[in-house]
């Protein structure tokens, strides 16, 4: 299946990185090629087996419900961009 | 002293020979010296080391030391330390300097040791040459026309430089093996889960582990006894008793079955490399080593599934550079949407957005079983031939990578030869695998070839003796770069 500029331009988007056309279309190329090496995949039969999403099949452990971590607001606001009154700062979402 | 092990270091300090301070002093001078030529090191904090350095000397004077307290250590600046800058190699977190220390910082330094710096790597870890970081390549010190690898590339080329006696790693696909390999250095990448991810900076959080590099594999024990253990903080992080791994160093190796892959053997393999790996063999079987030839028939699947699996897992862990809490933002945007669009386009290069796409695009609706889904799969099926080999061997070895170091610019125009120096190491990652690197020999013009010893789940102690052994019969891991002490 051929990748398109559409669909470059589509993933840009929802990762929210903006691209120019030229720069589209030189990430076409390369992902072209990216997915030629991928599509190898395609031509080995799964049916039947479980996918694997982690190396040691774990089930993750539960904790007890107790706070672990103090107050940090001040230590982790003073190198954010832009902070006002212990609130980030962005541009205004609702009119 | 700055060619000294950790373990010679150890005595030295602990006999009163040298002190942290004046350790300390001389691997900065070094650095100082050759850190413009190598671009080993994004941060050197003389002020922070030498502070680290008093209070570990001070604390060897009240008899509280333990072996590796005052010996100097470079951090990959992948991990967050507290007070230093922490870029993971990207523009994007240029001005992060970080709130707390990762947990394999905590225990680096609840041991003494001394942070002489944080390396330069890939941007992210994602990348073989160490070219995509935006702070500029570094170089190898066999020869500063080719890279050090990656994307581990700064540590790995700082420990073959002598500028620090150890460092720290990671490895998603390679990232420490690979580097070491082409560095003439060792380097090991722990069972998944035996090190904490706290504070690591996220990559492929499935395929992500933190391990050592150094000289020799003893050094890598020290160092993985002081790195390795429980971290509630981690949800993947496994709870196990401790263990020393250099435990079974003495151990014969009497008895030991190698297993041979074919598949790493096969074309695409540098005669050159060949012929190391090849005399390495032979040297473990004067060792008492019995071969055994075996296949993992579904290896050559582990590069197209990694680059489905590692950047869907990316392009949702980078998601949280946003330019609204931390790193980069741009400075001009029109609303929110063009904020985090400029940002992010802004902070990240080339590679990081390639796999951001490819992942974003692999975890798209129509698109998730068809490649994600599928690619987990795959994941399991290349798991399982290795839990079949192991059933016929104790250890297996081949290649660390299909060629020595390559020239800067060589493969950055064309991102599939880069995916593909990788491909001995990245199976290994997916099956969740302890994997080490360990130098075995030159090429025609002098580079290091590494040779890879994969083990079964929790088997570090076995390979580092494995290493060990090998590295009492031979010498390569005692070579030094043209010009270095």
């Amino acid at each position: 299946m051929a990748l398109k500029l559409d669909d470059v331009q589509r993933a840009a988007h929802l990762a929210r990185i903006a691209v120019d056309d030229a720069e589209a279309g030189a990430a076409l190329a390369q992902l072209t090629r990216v997915f030629g090496l991928i599509e190898q995949m395609q031509a080995v039969d799964v049916t039947g087996i479980t996918p694997m999403s982690h190396a040691q099949d774990l089930v993750l452990r539960l904790r007890p419900d107790v706070v672990t971590e103090g107050d940090q607001r001040d230590r982790f606001q003073a190198i954010a961009p832009e902070v006002e009154a212990g609130l980030y700062l962005v541009p205004r979402v609702i009119e | 002293m700055s060619n000294a092990t950790l373990k010679e270091l150890s005595a030295q300090l602990a006999a009163g020979a040298c002190s942290s301070v004046e350790l300390s002093h001389d691997f900065l001078n070094k650095i100082n010296d050759l850190n413009k030529a190598l671009g080993c090191f994004i941060t050197v904090d003389t002020e922070r080391t030498l502070a680290q350095a008093k209070a570990a000397d001070a604390q060897r004077a009240a008899g509280r030391g333990g072996p590796l307290t005052g010996i100097p250590l470079a951090h990959k600046d992948i991990f967050c330390a507290q007070g230093w800058l922490t870029t993971c190699g990207s523009r994007m977190l240029a001005n992060f300097v970080a709130p707390y220390d990762a947990h394999v910082v905590e225990r680096c330094n609840a041991a003494g040791m001394v942070t002489l710096g944080k390396t330069n790597m890939d941007e992210f870890a994602m990348g073989s040459s160490n070219e995509t970081s935006y702070y500029g390549p570094v170089r190898n010190p066999w020869n500063r026309d080719v890279v050090p690898g990656g994307s581990s590339g700064g540590s790995a080329a700082a420990v073959a430089a002598r500028l620090a006696p150890a460092a720290t790693g990671t490895d998603t696909g390679g990232s420490i093996r690979q580097p070491a390999a082409l560095t003439g250095i060792c380097g090991l990448k722990p069972t998944y889960g035996l090190v904490s991810r706290y504070g690591m900076i996220a990559f492929a959080s499935s395929l992500d582990q933190a391990g050592p590099m150094a000289r020799s594999a003893e050094d890598l024990g020290l160092l993985l006894n002081v790195m390795a253990g429980h971290d509630p903080r981690d949800s993947t992080s496994l709870e196990r008793p401790g263990e020393d791994y250099n435990r079974d160093l003495a151990k014969p190796l009497a008895g030991l079955r190698i297993g041979l892959p074919k598949e790493f053997f096969a074309a695409g393999l540098t005669p050159d490399v060949q012929r190391a790996v090849e005399a390495a063999v032979a040297e473990y079987k004067k060792l008492g080593a019995t071969v055994i030839d075996i296949s993992l028939p579904n290896m050559e699947l582990s590069v197209p599934v990694y680059y489905v699996l590692a950047p869907a897992e990316a392009s949702s862990n980078l998601s949280r550079f946003d330019g609204v809490r931390y790193g980069h933002r741009a400075a001009e945007y029109t609303d929110l949407m063009d904020m985090y669009k400029r940002s992010r386009a802004e902070g990240f290069g080339a590679e990081v957005k390639r796999r951001i796409l490819i992942g974003t695009y692999v975890l798209s609706h129509g698109y998730y079983d068809a490649y994600y889904i599928h690619a987990q799969k795959l994941r399991r099926l290349i798991a399982r031939d290795f839990t079949e080999a192991f059933k016929q061997c104790d250890v297996i070895m081949g290649p660390t990578s299909p060629t020595t170091a390559f020239r800067l610019g060589e493969k950055s125009a064309d991102p599939v030869q880069m995916y593909l120096s990788d491909i001995y190491t990245i199976a290994v990652n997916l099956a969740g695998l302890p994997g080490m690197s360990i130098p075995c020999g030159f090429d025609g013009g002098g580079l290091p070839v590494g040779l890879q010893i994969i083990g079964n789940y929790f088997d570090e102690a076995r390979m580092l003796n494995v290493a060990h052994q090998y590295q009492l019969a031979t010498d390569w891991h005692q070579r030094t770069p043209p010009g270095v002490q």
